[in-house]
């Protein structure tokens, strides 16, 4: 695979866990080492450079604050072991801390800090040492759902202010989404599809991208073959398929329905495939087992010619 | 839950208790006793002159002298080979991981006669002769288990990315280890220390098989306790054995507990 982040990017790699975005993250931190290739952090070749010699810092996904140091110490020890003196290295770790929005907390230990909290002082011990790169190993996977959408926000604005290259690892398509400037797809080893967020979500490049990021429907090549007379499997996302009266470009049988809300997801059976359809709020629900036409605006069929088709 | 015991559980468990512990206190009492051919109970009369008599024995002494010596220096290795080993297996899958694992353990699951034997003659064949290092030897082999064990469980209560995190941060092995790896382990350390001591020094079945003329402590006592002459010393020299192993076993527990969480994995 090949993989090139620029400068000053918040730049997510996604994939199921076990796909290879957390292997990629370590050989840019220097943990492993590949069997062939090279890692190149700014023009130069990092590749045999050990952990504690390359411009990058982790932020882990257990946070792996140390349980003996208080946070201030905790903080400080990047600058600790780089010989810096007391008093600045007191100075600039009060400052990261009050960055992360925790000044005041020197003193704690990290049992005493709640999950979130410990997220912080985790970005606060790394961006004292003022990487280059920062590197972020499913920071939020720990906090609940409210202190992650903020958390989000925050991260997204640090990253703004400091102008410094992200690069964050995620299972969560959602967070890679609405927080990066480009995405990697990560499946199996292989990077399916590079892009920004918009793009890799209205143009997937491959079914697995398709079905991973934003749950799409996969037309198979036959069907493509079909409609509009190309055989390459299609994605047809569920938000953009309408129901019609009759005269549809594909009909099929009812057979679920699931209230989600702000709307309404319906299972198809289209000749042997199942095809979701989201019905906006104020639609009709159709009933089970009923006979449904469907349309799409002619753009919406995108056809996927990526390497793993 | 907690449920109220019945009286007669309460009884059952403090005559379970009282079994295991007056024998002990009745070895206290008779260093004060004034008959000194046989264990008359009750004592005819209580003295103090038996400590002043185990201060002016210079056999007690020598045995003394060389229990700590042996257990100083069997604890020391101990340290050493327990804490790397205790590393390896913790840190690194390699081949033959769980067997080392078990060949480790397997010391202190084995009777001591049978380690005691083995050695004898392990060292009978390379023609060793018996001496201090022997008994040290001896002990080493049951000491490294304990602190081994204490070692093993501690690394792995800690987890691995703390010490990622310390590279990461800029720190050499060298740095991590010292600032990293030592604070996090040294309690473990230091408990597993205390009780390899504590073994090592009231050890008799291994020492009986690997020592030459040289008597430790219990291996004295054994001795003394066929010869009815001035018995209350035995006595006075158990005191002296349970306070030195006791105190080390009480700082073990002490340093170990309130420690089940895993280091650094708290979210």
């Amino acid at each position: 695979m090949n993989l090139d982040i620029a400068e000053g990017e918040f730049f997510a790699l996604l994939g199921p866990s076990g796909s290879g975005k957390t292997t990629c993250l370590r050989l840019i931190a220097g943990f492993e080492q590949p069997t062939s290739g090279s890692v190149v952090i700014f023009g130069e070749d990092a590749t045999r450079v050990p952990p504690y010699r390359r411009p990058v810092n982790t932020v882990f996904q257990d946070y792996a604050l140390f349980p003996h140091l208080n946070i201030l110490d905790n903080v400080a020890y990047g600058l600790m072991v780089r010989g810096e003196k007391k008093a600045a290295r007191r100075q600039a770790s009060e400052e990261a801390l009050s960055l992360v929005a925790l000044a005041g907390f020197g003193g704690r230990k990290p049992s005493e800090l709640s999950g979130g909290q410990r997220q912080r002082v985790a970005l606060a011990r790394a961006l004292v040492l003022k990487p280059k790169v920062l590197l972020l190993d499913e920071p939020l996977g720990a906090l609940d759902l409210k202190l992650r959408e903020q958390m989000q926000t925050e991260l997204k604005a640090l990253q703004r202010r400091l102008g410094i290259t992200f690069i964050f690892v995620t299972h969560d398509q959602g967070e890679a989404l609405s927080m990066a400037d480009r995405v990697a797809v990560f499946d199996r080893g292989h990077i399916q599809q590079i892009g920004a967020p918009q793009n890799v979500y209205d143009r997937p490049e491959t079914p697995f991208v398709a079905d991973f990021v934003g749950s799409s429907n996969v037309l198979p090549a036959h069907l493509v073959a079909q409609l509009i007379g190309e055989t390459a499997p299609a994605s047809l996302r569920p938000e953009q398929i309408h129901l019609t009266s009759a005269d549809g470009k594909l009909s099929g049988k009812v057979i679920g329905s699931a209230f989600l809300g702000a709307a309404t997801r319906l299972e198809l059976d289209v000749e042997g495939n199942s095809l979701s359809v989201l019905l906006p709020k104020a639609a009709s629900v159709p009933e089970l087992d009923s006979t449904v036409h469907l349309t799409w605006d002619k753009d919406a069929l995108h056809v996927m010619r990526g390497p793993d088709v | 839950m907690h449920s109220k015991a019945t009286l007669g559980l309460k009884v059952a468990a403090m005559c379970g208790l009282l079994f295991l512990h007056l024998p002990i206190l009745l070895i206290f009492v008779y260093a004060f006793t004034t008959e000194d051919k046989s264990y008359q109970w009750p004592p005819p009369g209580l003295t103090l002159q038996w400590f002043g008599v185990t201060w002016n024995r210079p056999d007690v002494w020598e045995a003394l002298g060389l229990s700590l010596r042996v257990a100083a220096i069997s604890t020391v290795i101990a340290m050493v080979l327990g804490t790397l080993c205790a590393a390896a297996v913790a840190r690194f899958r390699f081949f033959g991981r769980e067997t080392i694992s078990l060949l480790v353990i397997l010391p202190i699951a084995l009777p001591g006669i049978i380690t005691g034997i083995s050695l004898r003659s392990a060292f009978n064949i390379a023609d060793i002769p018996f001496s201090f290092w022997t008994i040290v030897l001896g002990h080493a082999t049951f000491c490294i288990v304990v602190v081994y064990n204490n070692a093993v469980a501690r690394f792995r209560r800690t987890s691995s990315s703390l010490v990622e995190a310390s590279m990461d941060l800029g720190a050499t092995y060298f740095q991590t280890l010292r600032f990293v790896i030592m604070p996090n382990i040294a309690t473990a350390l230091l408990a597993g220390g205390m009780l390899a001591f504590a073994l090592s020094f009231d050890e008799v079945i291994v020492t009986t098989f690997t020592a030459g003329q040289q008597q430790t402590l219990p291996i004295w006592m054994l001795e003394e306790l066929v010869r009815p002459r001035q018995r209350p010393v035995t006595n006075v020299v158990a005191l002296l054995v349970v306070l030195v192993t006791f105190v080390p076993i009480l700082a073990a527990y002490y340093l170990t507990r309130g420690t089940e969480t895993v280091a650094g994995q708290g979210k």
